[in-house]
Protein backbone atom coordinates (compact mmCIF):
# COMPACT_ATOMS: atom_id res chain seq x y z
CA UNK A 1 0.00 0.00 0.00
CA UNK A 2 1.53 3.29 -1.02
CA UNK A 3 0.01 5.43 1.72
CA UNK A 4 3.16 5.76 3.81
CA UNK A 5 4.60 9.24 3.70
CA UNK A 6 8.10 8.80 4.97
CA UNK A 7 9.14 7.68 8.41
CA UNK A 8 9.06 8.93 11.96
CA UNK A 9 11.53 8.44 14.78
CA UNK A 10 10.79 6.74 18.07
CA UNK A 11 12.92 7.45 21.10
CA UNK A 12 12.21 4.49 23.36
CA UNK A 13 13.28 4.02 26.95
CA UNK A 14 15.14 0.72 27.42
CA UNK A 15 16.07 -0.90 30.69
CA UNK A 16 17.59 -4.31 31.17
CA UNK A 17 17.50 -5.32 34.85
CA UNK A 18 20.85 -6.50 36.13
CA UNK A 19 22.63 -5.16 33.05
CA UNK A 20 21.78 -1.44 32.90
CA UNK A 21 22.21 0.94 35.83
CA UNK A 22 19.16 2.84 34.68
CA UNK A 23 16.94 3.55 31.67
CA UNK A 24 18.65 4.42 28.39
CA UNK A 25 17.26 5.79 25.15
CA UNK A 26 17.20 3.80 21.96
CA UNK A 27 16.19 5.29 18.64
CA UNK A 28 14.19 3.55 15.95
CA UNK A 29 12.71 4.68 12.64
CA UNK A 30 9.27 3.40 11.71
CA UNK A 31 7.11 4.03 8.62
CA UNK A 32 4.77 6.97 9.11
CA UNK A 33 1.57 5.17 8.13
CA UNK A 34 -1.63 7.18 8.40
CA UNK A 35 -3.56 4.57 10.39
CA UNK A 36 -0.70 3.41 12.62
CA UNK A 37 -0.60 3.98 16.36
CA UNK A 38 2.42 4.03 18.64
CA UNK A 39 1.55 0.44 19.53
CA UNK A 40 1.70 -0.55 15.84
CA UNK A 41 5.08 1.15 15.63
CA UNK A 42 6.38 -0.73 18.67
CA UNK A 43 5.16 -4.03 17.24
CA UNK A 44 6.80 -3.15 13.91
CA UNK A 45 10.09 -2.71 15.75
CA UNK A 46 9.68 -5.89 17.76
CA UNK A 47 8.68 -8.00 14.74
CA UNK A 48 11.61 -6.82 12.67
CA UNK A 49 14.48 -4.75 13.89
CA UNK A 50 14.60 -5.51 17.62
CA UNK A 51 12.83 -8.55 19.11
CA UNK A 52 14.23 -7.72 22.55
CA UNK A 53 11.93 -4.69 23.01
CA UNK A 54 9.45 -5.50 25.79
CA UNK A 55 6.03 -3.93 26.32
CA UNK A 56 2.50 -4.91 27.30
CA UNK A 57 -0.47 -4.89 24.92
CA UNK A 58 -3.53 -6.97 24.10
CA UNK A 59 -6.78 -5.82 22.53
CA UNK A 60 -5.42 -2.97 20.33
CA UNK A 61 -8.74 -1.16 20.73
CA UNK A 62 -8.71 0.71 24.01
CA UNK A 63 -10.70 -1.67 26.19
CA UNK A 64 -8.20 -3.96 27.89
CA UNK A 65 -6.08 -1.26 29.51
CA UNK A 66 -2.76 -3.10 28.99
CA UNK A 67 -0.82 -0.76 26.71
CA UNK A 68 -0.52 2.34 28.91
CA UNK A 69 2.79 4.20 28.46
CA UNK A 70 4.10 7.77 28.58
CA UNK A 71 4.06 9.16 25.03
CA UNK A 72 5.87 12.53 24.84
CA UNK A 73 5.44 12.77 28.60
CA UNK A 74 1.68 12.14 28.59
CA UNK A 75 0.14 8.90 29.91
CA UNK A 76 -1.61 7.41 26.89
CA UNK A 77 -2.99 4.09 25.70
CA UNK A 78 -0.52 3.50 22.88
CA UNK A 79 -3.19 1.72 20.84
CA UNK A 80 -5.01 5.06 20.62
CA UNK A 81 -2.03 7.36 20.02
CA UNK A 82 -1.75 7.89 16.26
CA UNK A 83 1.72 8.44 14.79
CA UNK A 84 0.40 11.19 12.51
CA UNK A 85 -0.56 13.29 15.53
CA UNK A 86 3.06 13.35 16.67
CA UNK A 87 4.69 14.11 13.30
CA UNK A 88 7.41 15.12 12.62
CA UNK A 89 8.57 13.44 15.84
CA UNK A 90 10.69 11.87 17.22
CA UNK A 91 8.17 10.41 19.63
CA UNK A 92 9.35 9.81 23.18
CA UNK A 93 8.02 6.51 24.53
CA UNK A 94 8.61 5.76 28.21
CA UNK A 95 7.15 3.42 30.79
CA UNK A 96 4.08 4.70 32.64
CA UNK A 97 5.15 7.27 35.29
CA UNK A 98 5.02 6.68 39.01
CA UNK A 99 5.50 2.92 38.72
CA UNK A 100 8.76 0.96 39.10
CA UNK A 101 10.16 -0.32 35.81
CA UNK A 102 10.59 -4.08 35.45
CA UNK A 103 12.08 -3.99 31.98
CA UNK A 104 11.96 -1.59 29.00
CA UNK A 105 8.36 -0.33 28.91
CA UNK A 106 6.93 -2.86 31.37
CA UNK A 107 6.03 -1.52 34.81
CA UNK A 108 5.36 -3.18 38.13
CA UNK A 109 1.69 -2.79 39.01
CA UNK A 110 1.79 -4.68 42.29
CA UNK A 111 0.94 -1.53 44.24
CA UNK A 112 -2.27 -0.98 42.31
CA UNK A 113 -3.20 -4.67 42.56
CA UNK A 114 -2.78 -4.42 46.32
CA UNK A 115 -4.79 -1.20 46.67
CA UNK A 116 -7.77 -2.14 44.52
CA UNK A 117 -9.16 -4.97 46.70
CA UNK A 118 -8.77 -2.71 49.76
CA UNK A 119 -11.78 -0.68 48.65
CA UNK A 120 -13.84 -3.86 48.16
CA UNK A 121 -14.90 -3.26 44.55
CA UNK A 122 -17.73 -5.80 44.54
CA UNK A 123 -21.39 -5.90 45.57
CA UNK A 124 -21.63 -6.18 49.33
CA UNK A 125 -24.95 -7.25 50.80
CA UNK A 126 -26.04 -7.38 54.43
CA UNK A 127 -27.85 -10.54 53.44
CA UNK A 128 -27.47 -12.32 50.14
CA UNK A 129 -30.71 -13.19 48.39
CA UNK A 130 -30.96 -16.84 47.40
CA UNK A 131 -31.08 -17.74 43.71
CA UNK A 132 -34.73 -18.78 44.08
CA UNK A 133 -35.70 -15.24 45.07
CA UNK A 134 -34.66 -14.07 41.61
CA UNK A 135 -32.38 -11.33 40.30
CA UNK A 136 -31.58 -7.99 41.88
CA UNK A 137 -33.69 -5.62 39.79
CA UNK A 138 -32.36 -2.26 38.70
CA UNK A 139 -34.04 0.54 36.77
CA UNK A 140 -32.23 2.41 33.97
CA UNK A 141 -32.04 5.46 36.27
CA UNK A 142 -30.34 3.38 38.96
CA UNK A 143 -27.87 2.15 36.36
CA UNK A 144 -27.13 5.69 35.19
CA UNK A 145 -26.24 6.68 38.75
CA UNK A 146 -23.02 4.65 38.65
CA UNK A 147 -22.51 3.74 35.01
CA UNK A 148 -19.85 6.33 34.26
CA UNK A 149 -17.62 5.04 37.09
CA UNK A 150 -18.06 1.44 35.93
CA UNK A 151 -16.30 2.22 32.65
CA UNK A 152 -12.86 2.02 34.30
CA UNK A 153 -10.56 -0.44 32.50
CA UNK A 154 -7.85 -0.37 35.18
CA UNK A 155 -5.32 1.04 32.73
CA UNK A 156 -3.65 3.10 35.49
CA UNK A 157 -3.10 6.19 33.30
CA UNK A 158 -4.69 8.15 36.16
CA UNK A 159 -2.02 6.92 38.59
CA UNK A 160 0.66 7.95 36.12
CA UNK A 161 -0.88 11.41 35.81
CA UNK A 162 -1.47 11.99 39.52
CA UNK A 163 1.37 14.01 41.08
CA UNK A 164 0.16 13.06 44.55
CA UNK A 165 0.56 9.36 43.81
CA UNK A 166 4.03 10.10 42.48
CA UNK A 167 4.99 11.91 45.68
CA UNK A 168 3.14 9.77 48.23
CA UNK A 169 3.03 6.07 47.30
CA UNK A 170 0.62 5.43 50.18
CA UNK A 171 -2.15 7.31 48.38
CA UNK A 172 -4.89 4.88 47.39
CA UNK A 173 -5.23 6.61 44.04
CA UNK A 174 -7.88 7.76 41.56
CA UNK A 175 -9.08 4.49 40.00
CA UNK A 176 -9.51 2.71 43.33
CA UNK A 177 -11.60 5.56 44.74
CA UNK A 178 -13.64 5.88 41.54
CA UNK A 179 -14.39 2.16 41.72
CA UNK A 180 -15.37 2.45 45.39
CA UNK A 181 -17.80 5.19 44.37
CA UNK A 182 -19.09 2.98 41.53
CA UNK A 183 -20.14 0.36 44.05
CA UNK A 184 -21.40 2.83 46.63
CA UNK A 185 -23.75 4.26 44.01
CA UNK A 186 -24.95 0.85 42.83
CA UNK A 187 -28.48 0.31 44.13
CA UNK A 188 -27.75 -3.36 44.74
CA UNK A 189 -24.85 -2.58 47.08
CA UNK A 190 -25.00 -2.14 50.85
CA UNK A 191 -21.28 -1.85 51.58
CA UNK A 192 -20.77 1.93 51.65
CA UNK A 193 -19.90 1.91 55.34
CA UNK A 194 -17.09 -0.62 54.87
CA UNK A 195 -15.54 1.34 52.01
CA UNK A 196 -15.83 4.59 53.93
CA UNK A 197 -13.85 3.09 56.81
CA UNK A 198 -11.01 2.42 54.38
CA UNK A 199 -11.15 5.69 52.44
CA UNK A 200 -11.66 8.05 55.35
CA UNK A 201 -8.06 7.39 56.36
CA UNK A 202 -5.40 9.91 55.39
CA UNK A 203 -4.09 7.82 52.49
CA UNK A 204 -7.66 7.46 51.27
CA UNK A 205 -9.46 10.45 49.80
CA UNK A 206 -7.79 13.18 51.85
CA UNK A 207 -4.45 13.00 50.08
CA UNK A 208 -6.16 14.20 46.92
CA UNK A 209 -5.84 17.93 46.25
CA UNK A 210 -8.05 17.90 43.14
CA UNK A 211 -5.30 18.47 40.62
CA UNK A 212 -7.67 16.97 38.06
CA UNK A 213 -5.00 15.36 35.88
CA UNK A 214 -6.48 11.92 36.40
CA UNK A 215 -9.75 12.95 34.76
CA UNK A 216 -7.90 14.68 31.93
CA UNK A 217 -5.96 11.56 30.90
CA UNK A 218 -8.68 8.95 31.48
CA UNK A 219 -9.37 7.24 28.12
CA UNK A 220 -12.85 6.09 29.22
CA UNK A 221 -14.10 9.41 30.63
CA UNK A 222 -14.64 7.97 34.07
CA UNK A 223 -13.86 11.30 35.82
CA UNK A 224 -12.11 9.90 38.90
CA UNK A 225 -11.45 13.44 40.20
CA UNK A 226 -15.18 14.07 40.37
CA UNK A 227 -15.71 10.73 42.09
CA UNK A 228 -13.09 11.60 44.72
CA UNK A 229 -14.57 15.01 45.48
CA UNK A 230 -18.05 13.51 45.81
CA UNK A 231 -16.57 10.91 48.11
CA UNK A 232 -14.99 13.63 50.27
CA UNK A 233 -18.36 15.33 50.57
CA UNK A 234 -19.94 12.03 51.54
CA UNK A 235 -17.28 11.41 54.18
CA UNK A 236 -17.71 14.95 55.51
CA UNK A 237 -21.48 14.51 55.79
CA UNK A 238 -20.93 11.25 57.67
CA UNK A 239 -18.58 12.99 60.09
CA UNK A 240 -21.04 15.79 60.72
CA UNK A 241 -23.82 13.26 61.36
CA UNK A 242 -21.51 11.36 63.69
CA UNK A 243 -21.03 14.51 65.74
CA UNK A 244 -24.66 15.53 65.75
CA UNK A 245 -26.46 12.25 66.28
CA UNK A 246 -25.94 10.05 69.32
CA UNK A 247 -24.21 6.82 68.45
CA UNK A 248 -27.22 4.63 69.12
CA UNK A 249 -29.49 6.06 66.48
CA UNK A 250 -27.05 5.66 63.54
CA UNK B 1 13.81 -7.26 42.65
CA UNK B 2 15.82 -5.40 40.05
CA UNK B 3 13.01 -2.96 39.27
CA UNK B 4 14.09 0.61 38.66
CA UNK B 5 12.38 3.32 40.70
CA UNK B 6 12.27 6.67 38.95
CA UNK B 7 12.45 9.51 41.45
CA UNK B 8 10.11 12.50 41.23
CA UNK B 9 12.07 15.71 40.70
CA UNK B 10 11.50 18.65 43.05
CA UNK B 11 10.60 20.58 39.91
CA UNK B 12 7.88 18.18 38.80
CA UNK B 13 5.39 21.04 38.71
CA UNK B 14 7.39 23.16 36.29
CA UNK B 15 7.54 20.48 33.61
CA UNK B 16 3.89 20.50 32.56
CA UNK B 17 1.56 23.47 32.07
CA UNK B 18 -1.38 21.83 33.89
CA UNK B 19 0.81 21.02 36.89
CA UNK B 20 2.13 24.60 36.92
CA UNK B 21 -1.35 26.15 36.93
CA UNK B 22 -2.31 23.73 39.72
CA UNK B 23 0.61 24.84 41.92
CA UNK B 24 -0.13 28.52 41.20
CA UNK B 25 -3.70 27.84 42.24
CA UNK B 26 -2.49 26.28 45.48
CA UNK B 27 -0.13 29.19 46.16
CA UNK B 28 -3.11 31.56 45.97
CA UNK B 29 -3.74 30.40 49.54
CA UNK B 30 -0.81 32.54 50.75
CA UNK B 31 -2.24 35.65 49.11
CA UNK B 32 -5.73 34.98 50.44
CA UNK B 33 -4.32 34.78 53.96
CA UNK B 34 -2.35 37.99 53.34
CA UNK B 35 -5.46 39.85 52.17
CA UNK B 36 -7.40 38.74 55.26
CA UNK B 37 -4.58 40.14 57.40
CA UNK B 38 -4.51 43.33 55.30
CA UNK B 39 -8.26 43.84 55.79
CA UNK B 40 -7.89 43.22 59.52
CA UNK B 41 -5.15 45.87 59.68
CA UNK B 42 -7.60 48.22 57.95
CA UNK B 43 -10.33 47.45 60.50
CA UNK B 44 -7.87 48.02 63.32
CA UNK B 45 -6.83 51.37 61.81
CA UNK B 46 -10.48 52.41 61.56
CA UNK B 47 -10.99 51.66 65.26
CA UNK B 48 -7.98 53.69 66.29
CA UNK B 49 -9.19 56.89 64.70
CA UNK B 50 -8.87 59.15 61.69
CA UNK B 51 -5.09 59.56 61.91
CA UNK B 52 -4.55 55.80 61.97
CA UNK B 53 -6.89 55.45 58.98
CA UNK B 54 -4.85 58.02 57.04
CA UNK B 55 -1.61 56.20 57.92
CA UNK B 56 -3.17 53.01 56.55
CA UNK B 57 -4.10 54.82 53.34
CA UNK B 58 -0.50 56.01 52.94
CA UNK B 59 0.65 52.42 53.47
CA UNK B 60 -1.84 51.13 50.92
CA UNK B 61 -0.77 53.74 48.37
CA UNK B 62 2.94 52.92 48.62
CA UNK B 63 4.07 51.64 45.19
CA UNK B 64 5.64 48.44 46.53
CA UNK B 65 2.46 47.64 48.46
CA UNK B 66 0.30 48.34 45.42
CA UNK B 67 2.41 46.06 43.21
CA UNK B 68 2.40 43.26 45.79
CA UNK B 69 -1.33 43.64 46.36
CA UNK B 70 -2.00 43.67 42.62
CA UNK B 71 -0.22 40.33 42.42
CA UNK B 72 -2.33 39.15 45.36
CA UNK B 73 -5.49 40.25 43.55
CA UNK B 74 -4.36 38.35 40.44
CA UNK B 75 -4.01 35.20 42.55
CA UNK B 76 -7.48 35.78 44.06
CA UNK B 77 -8.91 36.00 40.55
CA UNK B 78 -7.09 32.75 39.67
CA UNK B 79 -8.60 31.16 42.77
CA UNK B 80 -12.12 32.32 41.85
CA UNK B 81 -11.90 31.15 38.24
CA UNK B 82 -10.45 27.74 39.09
CA UNK B 83 -12.78 27.23 42.06
CA UNK B 84 -15.90 28.02 40.01
CA UNK B 85 -14.69 25.72 37.24
CA UNK B 86 -14.18 22.80 39.61
CA UNK B 87 -17.42 23.07 41.61
CA UNK B 88 -19.69 21.51 38.95
CA UNK B 89 -17.32 18.55 38.68
CA UNK B 90 -17.15 18.02 42.43
CA UNK B 91 -20.85 18.01 43.15
CA UNK B 92 -23.66 15.89 41.85
CA UNK B 93 -26.50 18.39 41.87
CA UNK B 94 -29.90 17.15 40.87
CA UNK B 95 -33.01 19.21 40.31
CA UNK B 96 -36.21 17.15 40.25
CA UNK B 97 -34.32 13.95 39.43
CA UNK B 98 -32.34 15.43 36.53
CA UNK B 99 -28.67 16.39 36.83
CA UNK B 100 -28.08 20.13 36.54
CA UNK B 101 -25.76 20.86 33.56
CA UNK B 102 -22.24 22.08 34.38
CA UNK B 103 -22.77 25.32 32.46
CA UNK B 104 -25.73 26.23 34.68
CA UNK B 105 -23.76 25.63 37.87
CA UNK B 106 -20.86 27.65 36.45
CA UNK B 107 -23.07 30.56 35.39
CA UNK B 108 -24.98 30.72 38.67
CA UNK B 109 -21.71 31.05 40.59
CA UNK B 110 -20.72 34.06 38.50
CA UNK B 111 -24.17 35.54 39.03
CA UNK B 112 -23.64 35.08 42.77
CA UNK B 113 -20.25 36.77 42.47
CA UNK B 114 -21.81 39.72 40.63
CA UNK B 115 -24.61 40.13 43.16
CA UNK B 116 -22.29 39.96 46.19
CA UNK B 117 -19.83 42.35 44.55
CA UNK B 118 -22.60 44.84 43.78
CA UNK B 119 -23.90 44.74 47.36
CA UNK B 120 -20.46 45.20 48.91
CA UNK B 121 -19.60 47.96 46.43
CA UNK B 122 -22.76 49.81 47.37
CA UNK B 123 -22.23 49.30 51.12
CA UNK B 124 -18.67 50.60 51.04
CA UNK B 125 -18.99 53.50 48.62
CA UNK B 126 -22.37 54.99 49.62
CA UNK C 1 -11.03 7.73 66.26
CA UNK C 2 -10.98 11.50 66.84
CA UNK C 3 -8.07 11.98 64.47
CA UNK C 4 -10.00 10.36 61.64
CA UNK C 5 -13.15 12.37 62.17
CA UNK C 6 -11.34 15.72 62.26
CA UNK C 7 -9.99 15.73 58.69
CA UNK C 8 -13.44 15.63 57.00
CA UNK C 9 -14.62 18.59 59.07
CA UNK C 10 -11.44 20.56 58.33
CA UNK C 11 -12.02 19.81 54.66
CA UNK C 12 -15.59 21.09 54.94
CA UNK C 13 -14.34 24.35 56.45
CA UNK C 14 -11.67 24.51 53.75
CA UNK C 15 -14.39 24.17 51.12
CA UNK C 16 -16.56 26.83 52.77
CA UNK C 17 -13.56 29.13 52.98
CA UNK C 18 -12.85 28.51 49.32
CA UNK C 19 -16.35 29.53 48.30
CA UNK C 20 -16.16 32.62 50.50
CA UNK C 21 -12.77 33.63 49.15
CA UNK C 22 -13.98 33.11 45.58
CA UNK C 23 -17.14 35.17 46.04
CA UNK C 24 -16.32 37.87 48.61
CA UNK C 25 -12.61 38.50 48.24
CA UNK C 26 -12.42 39.77 44.63
CA UNK C 27 -14.52 42.87 45.28
CA UNK C 28 -13.01 43.56 48.71
CA UNK C 29 -9.50 43.20 47.33
CA UNK C 30 -10.31 45.24 44.21
CA UNK C 31 -11.66 48.12 46.26
CA UNK C 32 -9.06 48.23 49.03
CA UNK C 33 -5.87 47.33 47.14
CA UNK C 34 -6.48 48.93 43.75
CA UNK C 35 -9.50 51.21 43.39
CA UNK C 36 -8.99 53.35 46.51
CA UNK C 37 -5.16 53.39 46.66
CA UNK C 38 -4.85 54.20 42.94
CA UNK C 39 -7.47 56.92 43.21
CA UNK C 40 -9.96 55.38 40.79
CA UNK C 41 -12.48 55.91 43.58
CA UNK C 42 -11.98 58.12 46.61
CA UNK C 43 -11.40 56.48 49.97
CA UNK C 44 -14.61 56.30 52.02
CA UNK C 45 -14.55 58.85 54.80
CA UNK C 46 -13.51 57.61 58.19
CA UNK C 47 -16.87 57.98 59.92
CA UNK C 48 -19.02 56.06 57.45
CA UNK C 49 -16.55 53.19 57.02
CA UNK C 50 -16.05 53.02 60.78
CA UNK C 51 -19.82 52.94 61.27
CA UNK C 52 -20.18 50.17 58.69
CA UNK C 53 -17.53 48.00 60.27
CA UNK C 54 -18.62 48.87 63.80
CA UNK C 55 -22.11 47.56 63.19
CA UNK C 56 -22.35 44.31 65.22
CA UNK C 57 -23.97 42.50 62.30
CA UNK C 58 -21.18 43.50 59.91
CA UNK C 59 -18.54 42.53 62.44
CA UNK C 60 -20.15 39.14 62.86
CA UNK C 61 -20.40 38.63 59.10
CA UNK C 62 -16.77 39.65 58.64
CA UNK C 63 -15.70 37.17 61.31
CA UNK C 64 -17.74 34.52 59.53
CA UNK C 65 -15.89 35.35 56.32
CA UNK C 66 -12.36 35.73 57.68
CA UNK C 67 -12.13 32.59 59.81
CA UNK C 68 -13.09 30.07 57.08
CA UNK C 69 -10.76 31.88 54.67
CA UNK C 70 -7.88 31.50 57.11
CA UNK C 71 -8.66 27.79 57.57
CA UNK C 72 -8.89 27.45 53.78
CA UNK C 73 -5.45 29.02 53.35
CA UNK C 74 -3.90 26.96 56.11
CA UNK C 75 -5.29 23.69 54.73
CA UNK C 76 -4.23 24.40 51.18
CA UNK C 77 -0.79 25.64 52.17
CA UNK C 78 -0.27 22.57 54.32
CA UNK C 79 -0.78 20.31 51.30
CA UNK C 80 1.34 22.58 49.12
CA UNK C 81 4.22 22.05 51.54
CA UNK C 82 3.66 18.29 51.47
CA UNK C 83 3.52 18.06 47.68
CA UNK C 84 5.47 21.01 46.36
CA UNK C 85 8.43 20.97 48.66
CA UNK C 86 8.05 17.31 49.58
CA UNK C 87 8.72 18.09 53.23
CA UNK C 88 8.46 15.11 55.51
CA UNK C 89 7.70 16.72 58.88
CA UNK C 90 3.96 16.20 58.39
CA UNK C 91 2.70 16.71 61.92
CA UNK C 92 4.86 19.79 62.45
CA UNK C 93 3.57 21.33 59.21
CA UNK C 94 -0.05 20.62 60.13
CA UNK C 95 0.39 22.15 63.57
CA UNK C 96 2.13 25.21 62.09
CA UNK C 97 -0.53 25.80 59.44
CA UNK C 98 -3.65 25.30 61.53
CA UNK C 99 -1.96 27.03 64.47
CA UNK C 100 -1.46 30.02 62.21
CA UNK C 101 -5.11 29.92 61.19
CA UNK C 102 -6.13 29.73 64.85
CA UNK C 103 -3.89 32.66 65.78
CA UNK C 104 -5.30 34.64 62.85
CA UNK C 105 -8.86 33.82 63.86
CA UNK C 106 -8.27 34.96 67.44
CA UNK C 107 -6.67 38.17 66.14
CA UNK C 108 -9.65 38.69 63.83
CA UNK C 109 -12.10 38.30 66.69
CA UNK C 110 -10.14 40.78 68.82
CA UNK C 111 -9.78 43.36 66.04
CA UNK C 112 -13.44 43.11 65.02
CA UNK C 113 -14.62 43.30 68.63
CA UNK C 114 -12.43 46.36 69.05
CA UNK C 115 -14.25 48.06 66.19
CA UNK C 116 -17.66 47.78 67.83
Amino acid sequence: MADSTGSIGLRVSRYRPGVDDGPQWQEYDVPLRKEWTVLDALNHVKNGEDPTLSFRWSCRMGICGSCGMNVDGEPRLTCGAFLGDYAPGPIRVEPLSNFPVIRDLVIDMTDFMEKLPRVKPWIIRDEEMSIDEGEYLQTPEELDAYKQFSMCINCMLCYAACPIYGLDPDFVGPAAIALAERYDLDSRDQGARERLDVLIEHEGVWGCTFVGECTRVCPKHVDPAGAIQRYKLKAAKESVMAFLLPRGSR
Amino acid sequence: MLTYRRLVSKWWWVRKRTYFVFVMRELSSIFIAWLVVYLLVLVSALSRGEAAYETFQDFAEHPVVIVFNAVALAFVVLHTITWFALTPKAMDIQLRGRPVPDSVVLASQYVGLAVVSAIIFWLVTR
Amino acid sequence: MTRRRLEPLVWLTFSGGGVIAAVFLPILAFLFVLAFPLGWLSWPDHESLRALVGNPLTALVLLGLFVPMLVHSAHRFRYTLYDGLQLKARTAIAVLCYGGALAGSVAAAIVLAGAL
